[in-house]
């Protein structure tokens, strides 16, 4: 495929096998032969990065800029009309990204190093380290996470900090069940079994031998946890911690405007209001799980004619 | 023994542990939420004597660990004792047993829960094995974005969505969830229609990627690869090789939405105005109603280890390696 | 002559005694316009109560712990099953008055010995015939060393109850109270049947217009109408059901969609969109539900007379009128005496947003720094937007305020009364005297401004206590006035507005001209009072 068929010689072509290609090299042709939908994921990523690190300059008014009037309708000056205390919607949008994907990603990464390391750690080691994280995992999945937030709630103090490791918390025990389960059906695995017997080190074991091989169900459960965060997010900001007003965030600001949906038969631009921000969640969804299939199937090895 | 057996034993006993622990935990949970259930009841208008009295009748007076041990003294009898509300103040107990209060709740719970569920389940398999089959193609694509799209609306939002379509505009389903003991079995599945939808809608998707996930993981597999070389059609090679090496992950993860349906329904029950367990739960910890919140969690945790001990067997049953140990 | 012609044609039309038709033609020869006999005859019709009918409520209220028990009902949901079942020795009525409901009258000489006749020939639903032994047990319950009743406190005054005859019952107070009458209205005190002298407070018997066939807490109650009911032109509907809908939503789909007819808590911000929904209509009234920002006086920097003026001044009291409530309430003037009170003070200046007086008086303070304003959605529905606002109309002022959003399970256990300055609502008294002593009388608990031992405060609580035992009512007026006055200046609580009762109400029902407004759903007594046209 690097080939030129015009000057094409076979000594050439065993030749360029000895040269590895740099991974920049490889990265550009996994791209190259990328799936119309893994573009489109990438492209709507791309967009909400950009948006969310070039709020201010894009935002036509400040995220906590009040105006005089509460529900204004969509208009030219303010795009998508104003919220219930008078704020423009469209540039809470903007911000809603800054706020939302950063937090975002930060809790997912940090459920799945969690979450994911012990889960690994358990399945290799199945002694009585492996009972005990299982128990422990065990017992905090089946608190319910209503009385579990309650308490989390009483001891952290609000704030983003808390918010963070309250979700990365509750979501490892899930990525800790997932990531124990798949590594299970790989350690019995005869060449991680020739691994051990070659005397390689735990974590080199870990690193090569399981991970590689655990990666796609992992990885498309980080598509679908990092969407679920928002969504927790919006639950834990009704209970009151969660984001502090006045910053944005896209599932408190479903939360706000749900009941409007109701008057779409009435109304169809306020019955509209509450689908946008749930739209830019779902976009966002959409795309980072083309993405994650992308993966999935070039990491799975499959060799499809597509 | 056969090893499943042991196995399942085994695991039973470390499911009574698991409660055990979590009964403690559940405890000291509620014990250290500020506020008590005078407080919580009488909400502005308590005063210092009407809440010592309230303490005085419910034993709150008496050290936590006491009340810990008559508690457990008395469910491992059976007796799950009686809620805190409903205590009149005469001093004469007309509080109801936490049993009776939970029953008939459980009961709409799990018929909501079973009723979603032989819905979600088989959609959710289906539409997995089906896209990981004709994987990147616009079916794939469309099957996949639009369960994406729906776990991406919060679900109270979902059923305000189908409210909206189903109720208002086209008047196929009523709004209200109400039901009581006396509806008929169809009826029932007819009024519920609209929550059953809303709960398929919000697991479907996380089943679904994992089932896809899991098929396409291990179609890379020798022994796949053997099988398609030996020219098996695609439909086969799923069904007959890949599938049941797949069932471990997709077990955990259908154990997980399971006990989601049972615990989690708690926004589906306040729309819908449901008699649910999810509700009561919320109230009863809201008003610190001690035995009620112990028994609720209890049942939810008793589900949630039933339903993985089941995922972890079908785990163990599919994967030889694993059920015959060297 | 022609008029009363005209109300006795339509006696006889409702009764049936005559048809439509022949009401028009009577009409129509009495020399009225055929559109106006028309019209005549549907108002005869709507204004006359029709019986029959069956009655659905959807309520925001209810949880799963609540109970019939009277002594600990805490919310709208055990209130409304409280008034459909049972009934007091005093009610307020539809025009905001004090009436006797269970008592046929009440008097007192000095304030503190009170006397109640009782109604003659009241049955309760057993059967048994009300007597002054079963209200002496009704009262008592609430009182005593054990009670857990929420109005313990408001009953502790009674020093003796006796029974004069089976009719007739004294009470002595130990101190004057003029509005002792009002008290024995409040839905905590029905009056049940006694046995040995000792209610049974969960036996759902009363004497009320309803009788109860179900009740499952924090989901529905449902009820018959009683064949007997004592009260005239009072109970129409057959039957009655109550449904605890929390969820706005879900309360606003159930009346469009014609589930249920009538529901309390519209949100105002969708106000004006649920209006345009064909079958219903939106009702609204003023009460005496006020939204407060009480400041700990006893908290730093709040004990500063200056910095608290500061914050009053720095408030935009009709924004957050516009905002929040979108219109649908009055503006407060930082005190908690409503317009539907008897002595509400319009004398008062109504105070405005002054960034120049609010700046003035914070360089006095000498405060600098960050001030924090705890806010929960369990203080009041859009109580966070409200801190928000303020933030902002303060900032214009120079002055920083933090919004500290606190979470909203045991918000009034841990953050209202404790943190030094928050978010808060009252659901309102009917006397001034009640309101004041709840919260801003030196000797109660939730006293949520700690607003003791300033010189203004002293006189406020030696004002309350004169005015309580004061039977004159000019005198009791100007007291009053200057209460509020001095609560407005001095006091810690930032009242911004009065918020309505906002119901949506099905097209087919219909009430009489007024509508108590001492509580949602026409004083909670919607059930024995509107009727189905």
């Amino acid at each position: 495929m690097t080939d030129n068929s015009e000057n094409y010689t076979a000594a050439g072509e065993v030749g360029s096998h000895r040269t590895r290609r740099t991974r920049y090299q490889r990265a550009m042709i996994g791209l190259g032969k990328a799936p119309i939908t893994a573009w489109f994921g990438m492209i709507i990523v791309a967009i909400y990065i950009f948006v969310a690190i070039f709020a201010p300059f894009i935002a036509p008014y400040g995220e906590a800029e009040v105006f005089p009037t509460p529900y204004e309708p969509w208009s030219a000056e303010f795009i998508f009309g104003t919220d219930q205390i008078g704020r423009d919607v469209f540039s809470r949008l903007i911000y809603g990204a800054r706020n939302t994907v950063g937090i975002a990603l930060f809790t997912t990464i940090l459920a799945f190093l969690i979450g994911g390391g012990l889960g690994l750690v358990a399945a290799i080691s199945r002694s009585w380290l492996d009972h005990l994280l299982s128990r422990a995992v065990d017992v905090l999945m089946s608190i319910p996470s209503l009385i579990f937030a309650l308490v989390l709630l009483s001891i952290f103090p609000p704030s983003i900090i808390s918010l963070i490791i309250i979700i990365a918390v509750l979501d490892s025990t899930r990525v800790f069940r997932l990531t124990r389960s798949v590594a299970l059906n790989v350690v019995v695995m005869d060449y991680v079994e020739t691994a051990y017997l070659r005397g390689e080190r735990l974590g080199w074991i870990m690193r090569r031998e399981i991970l590689p091989n655990i990666m796609p169900p992992l990885v498309a459960e980080f598509g679908l946890r990092f969407c679920f965060v928002f969504l927790t997010i919006a639950a834990l900001s009704f209970l009151g911690v969660g984001i502090q007003p006045p910053t944005a965030d896209w599932g408190s600001m479903v939360r706000e405007n749900a009941s409007l949906i109701q008057f779409a038969a009435y109304d169809i631009k306020a019955g509209l209001t509450p689908l946008l921000p749930a739209a830019a969640i779902a976009l966002l969804t959409v795309a980072v799980n083309f993405i994650v299939d992308w993966f999935i199937h070039q990491t799975s090895g499959l060799r499809d004619d597509h | 023994m056969h090893p499943v057996v042991k196995t399942v034993l085994h695991r039973l006993a470390l499911g009574v542990v698991t409660l055990f622990v979590v009964s403690v935990v559940i405890f000291t949970a509620v014990q250290l939420l500020p506020g008590d259930f005078g407080e919580a009841v009488l909400g502005q208008a308590a005063t210092e004597e009407t809440k010592a009295a309230f303490r005085r009748e419910l034993g709150l007076d008496k050290p936590a660990v006491l009340r810990y041990f008559d508690w457990l003294g008395g469910v491992l009898t059976g007796d799950f004792g009686t809620s805190f509300s409903g205590r009149a103040a005469s001093g004469v107990d007309r509080s109801r047993e936490v049993a009776d209060l939970i029953a008939p709740r459980l009961w709409n719970t799990l018929f909501l829960a079973c009723y979603a569920a032989v819905i979600a389940v088989p959609l959710a398999l289906i539409m997995g094995i089906t896209t990981a089959l004709w994987r990147n193609s616009i079916y794939d694509g469309v099957a996949n974005a639009s369960a994406l799209t729906t776990i991406s609306f919060p679900e109270f939002f979902v059923a305000y969505i189908l409210i909206l379509l189903l109720a208002s505009l086209n008047p196929v389903f009523p709004s209200l969830a109400n039901v009581d003991s006396s509806i008929s079995f169809w009826d029932r599945v007819y009024t519920l229609a609209l929550p059953a939808l809303t709960l398929t809608l919000v697991i479907v998707a996380h089943m679904m990627r994992m089932t896809r996930a899991a098929i396409i993981n291990l179609l890379a597999s020798p022994y796949i690869q053997m099988a398609r070389l030996s020219g098996a059609p695609p439909r086969e090679v799923i069904l007959k090789h890949a599938l049941p090496n797949a069932w471990a992950p997709i077990a955990t993860v259908i154990a997980f939405n399971l006990a989601y349906l049972v615990v989690g329904v708690v926004v589906v029950e306040v729309v819908f105005v449901y008699p649910g367990v999810g509700q009561l739960m919320v109230d009863a910890v809201t008003s610190r109603d001690i035995p009620v919140v112990q028994a609720c969690a209890m049942i939810f945790a008793a589900t949630y280890i039933m339903l993985n001990l089941i995922a972890d067997i079908i785990g163990i049953v599919t994967n030889p390696r694993l059920l015959h140990p060297r | 002559m022609k008029k009363t012609y005209l109300a006795k044609q339509g006696r006889l039309l409702i009764d049936g005694q005559i048809d439509r038709r022949q009401f028009v033609m009577r009409t129509l020869a009495a020399g009225a316009a055929l559109p106006t006999a028309l019209s005549l005859a549907d108002r005869a019709f709507a204004m006359t109560p029709r019986k029959g009918g069956h009655y659905r409520v959807g309520t925001g209220h209810g949880s799963t712990t609540d109970s019939l028990d009277p002594a600990t009902s805490e919310n709208g949901f055990s209130s409304s099953v409280t008034y459909a079942y049972s009934n007091h020795l005093t009610e307020i009525g539809p025009d905001g008055q004090l009436r006797p409901e269970l008592a046929e009258s009440y008097e007192s000489d000095d304030a503190t010995t009170w006397v109640f006749n009782l109604r003659g020939g009241v049955e309760f639903h057993n059967g048994k015939t009300m007597t002054s032994d079963d209200v002496i047990a009704s009262l008592q319950y609430h009182m005593g060393e054990d009670s857990k009743s929420a109005v313990k406190g408001l009953l502790a005054p009674v020093v003796s109850m006796t029974a004069d005859g089976s009719n007739r019952l004294v009470i002595e107070l130990e101190a004057p109270n003029a509005d002792f009458p009002f008290i024995v209205s409040d839905y905590h005190m029905p009056i049940f049947p006694a046995i040995d002298g000792k209610i049974d407070p969960v036996g759902g018997v009363g004497t009320g217009a309803f009788s109860i066939d179900s009740y499952e807490p924090g989901v529905r109650a449902t009820f018959t109408s009683n064949p007997n009911y004592w009260k005239e032109g009072a109970g129409h509907f057959d039957s009655f059901e109550l449904l605890s809908i929390i969820d706005v939503t879900a309360r606003q789909n159930a009346v469009m969609n014609g589930d249920v007819d009538h529901i309390d808590r519209v949100d105002p911000k969708t106000v004006s969109l649920l209006s345009r929904a064909p079958n219903l209509r939106i009702e609204e009234g003023t009460g005496t539900l006020h939204y407060t920002f009480p400041m700990r006086l006893n908290i730093e920097p709040f004990d500063n007379y200056d910095l608290r003026m500061a914050l009053k001044f720095a408030v935009r009291r009709q924004e957050l009128v516009d905002k929040i409530l979108l219109g649908h309430g009055a503006l407060g003037n930082d005190h908690p005496i409503s317009t539907a009170n008897r002595f509400h003070n319009g004398d008062l200046e109504q105070r405005e947003f002054d960034a120049d007086k609010a700046r003035h008086h914070y360089m006095k303070s000498g405060h600098s720094g960050k001030i924090q304003l705890s806010t929960s959605e369990a203080a009041f529905a859009g109580a966070v937007d409200a801190a928000q606002l303020i933030a902002n109309s303060a900032g214009e002022c120079g002055i920083e305020i933090e919004v500290v959003r606190e979470p909203k399970d045991g918000y009034w256990s841990n953050v209202w009364n404790k943190k030094g300055w928050s978010a808060c609502y009252w659901g309102g008294r009917p006397t001034e005297d009640w309101m004041f002593a709840a919260a801003y009388t030196d000797d109660t608990e939730w006293n949520d401004t700690a607003w003791k031992g300033t010189d203004a405060s002293a006189r406020f609580n030696e004002l309350v206590r004169a005015a309580r035992a004061e039977l004159d009512m000019d005198k009791r007026r100007a007291m009053y006035h200057e209460c509020q006055a001095l609560v407005n200046d001095d006091g810690g609580t930032i009242c911004p507005m009065f918020a309505n009762y906002i119901e949506g109400v099905a097209n087919n029902l219909a009430h009489h001209e007024n509508v108590a407004t001492n509580w949602d759903f026409d004083g909670r007594k919607a059930s024995e009072r509107w009727w189905f046209v």
